[in-house]
């Protein structure tokens, strides 16, 4: 029973983080319950077509599909968020200040609503294709069913209530920042999830490693442990990185910033430049 | 777009080239342990790992000394490039199997 809510739990808790900073990331907008849960729900469907598929990925592309795929899942992410990211940084401001004047409901565009929806989707279908087909194994391997039906539970209460503490934890930033923080935890999590896209296709050897440990902090804090998971996922945290991961986690969090700052500094111009012409019209 | 695409098969191409005479280990996963517990790898090159899973039922190849995950469906075999490591011991594990699938490669 351990074991299989152990293992359940590690890969929920992956996933749970990730929806989590989605989640405070569209605090107040309408309708953003129907999105995660639709993310959630989209990406269990697509969790049980992966694990059904596993062996003709696996199979694919000279025997590197998994790590394809899996690069491929993260680096679509890392789109959508930066996407994101990028949008809120034009939007932020109005949308706190909204939030000050009519309460808690704001709309906001629904693009960039549904990229994070594609994100929610994406982290569970990655995750739970992986509890799948461990959860497969063990039911083919003979484990009792009450240690299943007992395991899978615990697992997943275990994994959505560090999930729901993280969200709880967040809401208590003020409102004043509460957007560039979260904001900051996406681009974090976005150079995160392009790190572990490089040591998948390093894995695969289509990208060369650029040094294939550049330090070792696993003495410090071990990825395999349940706090360097939870790093893993939140700011990229790697024991051993290769040199190529830190190069994408670079890349992830300048790109980032610069296109937040650009498009910032873009409309604040404009709406200066907005301000200015309006008394003129007046007068 | 086009361009890049060319570029970047055309690397591919070389690398798969590259690898094609690295060395190559097999490990054996036979009723949820692996075989041997203990593999000799030579330290500062790059390697093929072969994982073959013998069971029915699947497995992941995991290590978080050397980085690396992959899931070994039943019956079949998969590959992952290591190195090239320093010298000395690294552990993995099965990730679905943790209290019978371990083992440790050692680089010398």
């Amino acid at each position: 029973m351990l074991g299989i809510a152990l293992l359940v739990f590690r890969e929920v808790l992956e996933a749970a983080l990730i929806v989590t900073i989605v989640a405070a990331a569209t605090r107040g907008v309408v309708g953003r319950a129907r999105f995660i849960g639709g993310g959630i729900g989209l990406g269990v469907v697509g969790a049980v077509i992966v694990a059904l598929f596993a062996g003709a990925i696996a199979d694919a592309v000279g025997g590197s599909g998994q790590e394809l795929f899996n690069a491929c899942v993260l680096l679509a992410a890392v789109l959508m968020i930066g996407w994101h990211v990028i949008w809120m940084s034009s939007h932020g401001r109005e949308l706190t200040q909204q939030m000050q004047a009519v309460g808690q409901s704001v709309k906001a565009g629904s693009s960039s609503l549904a990229m994070l929806l594609a994100v929610v989707a994406l982290a569970v279908l990655r995750e739970g294709s992986e509890i799948v087909l461990f959860l497969y194994g063990m039911a083919a391997g003979g484990a009792g069913k009450a240690d299943l039906f007992l395991g899978i539970p615990v697992g997943i209460a275990g994994g959505v209530a560090v999930g729901f503490a993280l969200y709880f934890g967040l809401l208590r930033i003020p409102l004043r920042y509460f957007f560039s923080a979260t904001n900051w935890m996406l681009i974090l999590l976005a150079a995160g999830l392009a790190s572990t896209a490089a040591r998948f296709l390093i894995q695969a050897n289509w990208l060369p490693a650029w040094d294939n440990q550049v330090w070792n902090t696993s003495a410090l804090l071990d990825n395999g442990s349940v706090v360097g998971k939870a790093m893993h996922i939140l700011v990229g945290y790697d024991a051993r990185p290769a040199g190529m991961q830190i190069a994408f986690w670079l890349v992830t969090v300048i790109v980032l910033v610069s296109g937040m700052r650009w498009m910032t500094r873009g409309h604040v111009a404009s709406s200066r430049a907005a301000q200015t012409v309006a008394p003129q019209a007046t007068a | 777009m086009l361009r890049l695409l060319i570029v970047f098969s055309l690397l591919m191409v070389c690398v798969s080239a590259l690898a094609a005479d690295m060395p190559e280990f097999q490990l054996t996963i036979r009723n949820q342990s692996f075989e041997p517990v203990q593999l000799k790898v030579p330290a500062n090159t790059k390697f093929k790992l072969l994982v073959k899973n013998t069971d029915n039922t699947p497995s992941e190849f995991e290590s978080t000394d050397m980085n690396r995950e992959k899931i070994v469906l039943p019956n079949s075999t998969i590959n992952v490039y290591i190195g090239p490591l320093d010298k000395g011991s690294y552990k993995f594990f099965d990730d679905f199997h943790q209290d019978t699938g371990k083992g440790v490669l050692i680089a010398e």
